[in-house]
């Protein structure tokens, strides 16, 4: 976890890739309470959310999580309490011109469907009086940055577009004016789950070139897990009954509220936060294209093998062969490939390797690095070994924290 | 970008998804339009066989002084100059008012006031305008205001459920971006209300362009007369003429009202 504080409040200055570009975002005892209503909707809540990082509000349904997103940039006012985005308290800024430096993505993204993909983005630059030019490459820029080309798609009206285009649309539009925090209302709510996945990893893309503070409502733990640089998890009231990462959440729930959210399978859960190239790789035994098959057994059997994983010229691998194929003669010289070769990069999760486990049939999958070169295999003992790790090695820290 | 031929199998299926809907689209669009033709081409027809009538009818001498092509058009003129000036008047003050019945704390005054609108509709249009006579006297001037209070009550209620019904996602999309309450309401409310407002002021049109005809009971113009001076000295041919005309009149006035809802619906509803 990388403890950045903001070193500048100057977000414009010049985008260094790595650069902390977001704001701190601070809740101070804010407290929302309704007319008519006993219990507070937000009671009391002190937070601090920290520059550039990604910060996951999640909680059951009803606990407040998005009244408390919508206090930051005032579109709920509260009750009593004070929020400051970098310096600066929000109640003291006129709404109307707070929320065009706040970034909002809702569910549905929420596109104007009577203007074209370009006007929708180029709204806030509008409000901000840019001038035409600076808008319209500016709405290029952000096309091209959430994979959309900015030729086929400029012109399209929202009806025009699949769901998880608009909501790319949506995020493009949040991060025109190029504010310091993006606010996210359980933006990936309403699409699929592979085009959920997508978005995913793409926001992860664009966080680490763009560094916002991002403050992001879901009601997935799961997505929690995987987007958030910290999670608060949220009682009714928005109460926070645990503010940690996710390392920290799993390893140790803080009360039983918490291990109900998490739910079963915490264990399985942390292989998200644990990448292949985090883990000691096993060497298979391996043969080449051309080799000799003999040579390949010999080296097979001498590893306790029952299967040679065969690369091509460049070290990528092509497809299992076991020893009884590689007894056929000629069996080296030509070999095709095996385009459902399961195969995880060293950037994937272990959770991503685990799948591609269980779904091949041998109890190992495949690495490749650069270039889709061969790296080495996961094996399945290396996964529960990492579990277990994890398990171990994140209580030892729970208790050196506290 | 790597990611992009990652998404090649969404964008394929986006482009499928959105040509569909673009046929679809079509259709209806080809439907519409064939609908429009069809109904300027009947009120075009009635108006030749009417004229065609009074020229080669055997007509009385009462029955031709009253009958001529150059009355019927000059009176069809008049019939619709005082619906669509009645229909203006409506537009300029339900427009506001729905408006307002929409904001902040006028919100809950909406529904009653749409229930009065409502009684006011259900009273016989025979009363309203004879009371504007009564009060403010005969001619254009009164009738135009009794026709416009009888007109208001669909535009009203559209200029309501149009705005209630634009989706509130949008509209907190435009709050939460920073937009005005005004701003959203200009950019954003009323350009997608707009297919039902104009819906509305569409219906007050033809309702107005049928009560139009009463203003031959308080000296109004239009192709009332028509029908009262037939129905009074027993001339059926002057009375179906004149009703005829007005049909056809209603008829024009629905349809020159689509187009104008076709040009000013926002492209991409």
């Amino acid at each position: 976890m990388s403890d950045t504080r903001p070193t500048t409040s100057d977000v414009t200055a010049a985008p260094d890739a790595h650069e902390v570009r977001g704001q701190r975002i601070v809740l101070e005892g804010v407290t929302k309470r309704y007319p008519g209503q006993e219990t507070p909707a937000v009671d009391d809540v002190s937070l601090e959310i920290p520059a550039g990082e990604i910060v996951m509000f999640v909680g059951p349904s009803g606990c407040g999580k998005t009244t408390m997103l919508k206090m930051i940039n005032r579109l709920i006012e509260p009750t009593s309490g004070r929020i400051l985005i970098g310096d600066d308290e929000v109640t003291h800024r006129d709404p109307d011109e707070l929320r065009r430096h706040v970034g909002y993505v809702i569910q549905g993204a929420g596109l104007f469907p009577h203007l074209t993909v370009a006007k929708n983005i180029a709204l806030v630059p509008g409000l901000l009086g840019w001038d035409k030019e600076r808008t319209a490459e500016r709405v290029r820029e952000m096309l091209d940055i959430v994979n959309l080309d900015p030729d086929e798609y400029a012109d399209r009206y929202p009806r025009e577009l699949s769901g998880g285009q608009q909501q790319r649309v949506g995020v493009a539009r949040a991060l025109a004016a190029d504010p310091p925090v993006l606010l996210m209302d359980e933006p990936f709510g309403a699409v699929d789950p592979l085009t959920r996945q997508r978005l995913q990893d793409e926001l992860l893309r664009l966080q680490e070139e763009l560094r916002k503070t991002i403050v992001f409502v879901t009601h997935d733990f799961d997505e929690a897990v995987k987007l958030g640089d910290r999670i608060a998890i949220l009682e009714v009231g928005s109460r926070v009954a645990q503010y940690d990462t996710p390392e920290a959440i799993l390893a140790e729930p803080a009360n039983d509220f918490v291990a109900g959210f998490i739910g079963h399978g915490a264990a399985l859960k942390q292989l998200t936060l644990t990448r292949v190239r985090d883990v000691d790789l096993h060497e298979a035994a391996v043969a080449h294209v051309g080799d000799d098959p003999a040579t390949a057994i010999a080296a097979a059997e001498a590893l306790g093998r029952e299967h040679v994983i065969v690369l091509d010229r460049a070290d990528r691998p092509l497809r299992w062969l076991s020893l009884r194929e590689l007894n056929r003669p000629g069996a080296l010289s030509t070999v095709s490939r095996d385009d459902d070769l399961e195969a995880v990069t060293l950037g994937s999760t272990l959770n991503d390797a685990l799948d591609s486990m269980l779904t091949s049939s041998h109890g190992v999958v495949v690495v490749t690095g650069r270039r889709g070169r061969y790296e080495g295999v996961v094996r399945i003992e290396t996964v529960m070994g990492a579990m277990q790790a994890l398990h171990t090695g994140a209580h030892a820290s729970g208790r050196a924290v506290r | 970008m790597s990611a992009s031929t990652a998404a090649t199998p969404t964008v394929r299926e986006g482009l499928e998804e959105v040509a569909e809907e673009r046929a679809l689209l079509d259709a209806d669009d080809q439907r519409g339009r064939a609908r429009l033709i069809t109904q300027f081409a009947a009120c075009l027809g009635a108006f030749l066989v009417l004229i065609v009538y009074i020229l080669v009818a055997d007509l009385t001498s009462v029955e031709s002084r009253l009958l001529s092509v150059e009355t019927l058009l000059r009176l069809s003129w008049e019939h619709l100059l005082l619906s669509v000036a009645a229909a203006v008047v409506v537009v300029l003050v339900a427009v506001p008012l729905g408006v307002l019945l929409t904001r902040g704390p006028l919100r809950r005054f909406a529904t009653p006031i749409i229930a009065v609108a409502g009684f006011g509709q259900a009273a016989p249009a025979i009363g309203l305008i004879v009371l504007a006579a009564l009060y403010l006297g005969t001619g254009k001037g009164p009738f135009l205001l009794a026709l416009a209070i009888y007109g208001i009550l669909p535009v009203l209620a559209n200029v309501v459920t149009g705005i209630h019904g634009v989706d509130p996602k949008v509209v907190e999309a435009a709050r939460g971006m920073g937009m005005s309450a005004f701003g959203t309401l200009v950019r954003v409310e009323m350009p997608l209300a707009t297919p039902v407002i104009m819906t509305g002021v569409r219906t007050a049109l033809v309702l107005m362009t049928g009560t139009a005809a009463l203003g031959g009971f308080v000296d109004a113009g239009g192709l009332g007369p028509l029908i009262n001076t037939g129905i009074k000295l027993g001339l059926d041919s002057v009375l179906v003429v004149g009703a005829v005309a007005i049909a056809a009149l209603a008829l024009f006035i629905d349809g020159g009202a689509r187009l104008i809802e076709r040009a000013a619906t926002p492209k991409g509803l």
